[in-house]
């Protein structure tokens, strides 16, 4: 157990250190931020200046260097636009999104995962079917497109709900059910395909052949069993609650982490960007991480393996 | 001897979504009280699904026709209730893949503990006492501490055994072993088949030992069943299906078995393989193998008749009787009345 947490925790900071250069690399390659800053009019000697400030007239590793050491001490620059430190502009955004990421997370598990299950169990009959066929079409419309359709009926023409903007909570519901909907989709469909996976499996034989009534089979058997494949697509969700509704956010003008994100990437404010990449990064790795760490848990195969006389 | 469970002309489709196929034809047989009757084929052949069936475990793709008896009372297409309640107690059956067939997410203990309370109301302390027992009396050694343990923490034998002791928690009258042996390799599958046989001597328990391996039913079966492409087509007292088989798959299997004593030679193998359910020949299922057949084998599927002077020994093979004919060819095909006394 130890070995196997040292080792995804290794896996893991791995993992940021690759995310951390990528960053840099896809940033201060893709173009100069100093002429898209200043715009191309600018006299010379502002672009020195602007360069000389940002350290970008310096050798690329030189920057590198730098860069990896103030991201260690979490110095992470100022926004290139307003002068405020990134992290700032970034950060007053989280809660914003997490208005709306967190109820959906909660819309698609409280609809995903029972949908799933009774796909599952009731595999081939009308239920599954209907079931199967509002999950195929909840995850291939993209949910720009269903939001923009939820807006056009519960906006327009029913005059409910708001459009887009922020300003009261009902703003936030058609973002937040656009969000749930597609999700619960890609919940119910893997969560039917964990529990199809352990239904046929022949301990579960077993457990009927022993004498139990098929719901016990289903809740003291399947269900355990088939919640260990589903906590890494959950892990997945939360991993994105940040990043996750960057087209939601643009669909409905929420002024959440998304977008910030496209208008950053818009104006190249680099140490934005940035942050919200490292954000996104960090949140998906300890997620990840998190989910391993539940697996050593659940599962009992990768506990450690007690010290033992053979057969 | 007194009739525990009868399986009455038996026959069961798959629904393959298109139409149904039918996987066994009209299967008869009895199992007496303290019996052991062997079920022997090759895989493929219905056996698995034969006391799947009679057990209502096939699942709802599964067409089910014809009668089961439980000591007289008929269990097929009971309610699942009732059905749910002589799994695992009055019958129990174990499985071919020890290690798969338990839940690794359960503790062993915590396995057999729910056998306990739901056949014998056992719970708390006195439930962890008769489980630790009855992993004593499997043969594992420090059955307390097991019974902590994990499924995948032991040996594919081990399971087996814990298979077996989960089996014996309801007491039953009849335990099913589905290949008990096939995925353990040849020192332990001797070992668990002695376990078997001494826990069957102690509890006077029924067995139904099924094997694709002649082999292994030989030494422990006091009847044997042969079965081929969903039908069982001999059926006698295991000495007189060794001395004198009557049907040439069965004669097939013998030739087959590796000779103990004598020189060692080469296994003949019946050439070819058995044919899948949709692809049945028209007469005899055998004929596309056999090494006798001839024109009146695809007539139709030979009836299952008594065979030789035992009352008890049936086969269905047209030409089986030409080289010795049956006294009692003339009697009811209805066998289980025939049952030895
Ligand atoms: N659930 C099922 N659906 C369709 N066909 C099945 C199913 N289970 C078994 N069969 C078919 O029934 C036949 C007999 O199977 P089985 O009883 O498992 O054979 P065996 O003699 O090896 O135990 C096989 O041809 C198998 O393909
Ligand atoms: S009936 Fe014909 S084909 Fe079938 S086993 Fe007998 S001889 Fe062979
Ligand atoms: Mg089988």
């Amino acid at each position: 157990m130890v070995q196997y947490l040292l080792m995804k925790i290794f896996r893991a900071l791995v993992t940021v250190t690759l995310i951390v250069s990528a960053a840099f690399v896809v940033l201060r390659l893709s173009g100069d931020p100093a002429i898209i800053i200043l715009g191309p009019e600018a006299p010379p000697e502002a672009f020195e200046a602007f360069r000389r400030n940002w350290g970008l007239d310096q050798p690329i590793w030189v920057q590198y260097f730098k860069y990896f050491v103030a991201v260690a001490q979490g110095d992470l620059g100022n926004s290139m636009r307003d002068g405020r430190s990134a992290l700032v502009v970034v950060g007053e955004r989280i809660p914003l999104t997490l208005a709306i990421t967190l109820p959906a997370l909660f819309i698609k598990l409280a609809i995903g995962l029972p949908a799933g299950v009774v796909a599952a169990l009731y595999r081939n009959t009308w239920v599954d079917r209907l079931i199967m066929m509002l999950s195929v079409a909840g995850f291939t419309v993209p949910s720009f497109v269903l939001g923009l359709v939820l807006a056009m009926i519960f906006a327009v023409w029913l005059g409910w709900l708001p459009s887009g903007g922020s300003d009261t909570w009902a703003h936030a519901v058609l973002p937040t059910v656009t969000m749930g909907l597609v999700g619960a989709a890609v919940i119910a469909r893997f969560t039917r395909s964990a529990m199809l996976e352990v239904l046929g499996q022949p301990y579960i034989r077993t457990a009927s052949a022993k004498g139990l009534l098929w719901r016990n089979v289903v809740r003291s058997h399947a269900l355990p069993n088939a919640a260990i494949p589903t906590l890494t697509i959950i892990g997945f969700l939360v991993g994105s609650l940040v990043a996750g509704a960057v087209v939601v956010e643009s669909v409905f003008s929420w002024p959440g982490v998304g977008r910030l994100l496209v208008n950053a990437v818009a104006n190249r404010d680099l140490a934005v960007v940035q942050v919200i990449l490292l954000l996104v990064g960090l949140t998906m790795v300890g997620a990840n991480l998190a989910v391993d760490i539940l697996y050593g848990i659940v599962d009992p195969r990768l506990r450690i393996k007690r010290l033992q006389a053979g057969s | 001897m007194e009739t525990l469970l009868s399986i009455e002309d038996l026959a069961i489709d798959f629904d393959q979504g298109k139409r149904f196929v039918r996987a066994l034809h009209g299967v008869s047989l009895t199992v007496a009280r303290g019996e052991v009757l062997g079920v022997v084929g090759e895989s493929g052949c219905g056996k698995s699904i034969t006391w799947l069936a009679a057990l209502g475990l096939l699942g709802s793709r599964a067409r089910i026709s014809g009668s089961v008896q439980l000591n007289g009372q008929e269990i097929a297409g009971a309610p699942e209730n009732d059905l749910a309640g002589l799994r695992g107690g009055r019958i129990a059956m174990i499985f071919q893949d020890p290690s798969s067939s338990l839940n690794p997410v359960h503790r062993i203990g915590r396995q057999i503990v729910e056998a306990l309370k739901l056949h014998r109301g056992m719970t708390g302390a006195s439930a962890d006492a008769e489980a630790a027992r009855l992993l004593d009396r499997v043969g594992i050694a420090n059955a307390t501490r097991r019974l902590r343990e994990y499924p995948h923490e032991m040996s594919g034998g081990m399971n087996q055994r814990i298979m077996i002791a989960m089996a014996l928690a309801g007491e039953p009258d009849l335990l099913i072993a589905d290949e008990p042996t096939t995925a353990l390799d040849a020192t332990i599958q001797a070992q668990i088949l002695d376990l078997l046989t001494e826990l069957r001597r102690d509890s006077g328990m029924a067995l139904v030992l099924i094997s694709h391996d002649l082999g292994v039913v030989a030494d422990m079966s006091d009847r044997v069943a042969v079965m081929y492409g969903g039908r069982v087509i001999e059926e006698a007292d295991t000495g007189s299906l060794f001395d004198s088989p009557a049907h040439p798959y069965t004669k097939g299997l013998i030739a087959a078995l590796p000779d103990i004593d004598g020189p060692r030679r080469r296994l003949e193998s019946i050439p070819g393989t058995v044919p899948a359910p949709d692809r049945l020949p028209p007469g005899c299922s055998f004929a596309p193998r056999c090494a006798i057949a001839s024109k009146i084998c695809d007539a139709r599927m030979p009836a299952f008749l008594p065979y030789g002077e035992s009352q008890s020994h049936f086969a269905a093979c047209v030409k089986c009787r030409d080289e010795k004919p049956a006294e009692s060819a003339r009697l009811s095909g209805n066998k289980h009345v025939l049952v030895p006394a």
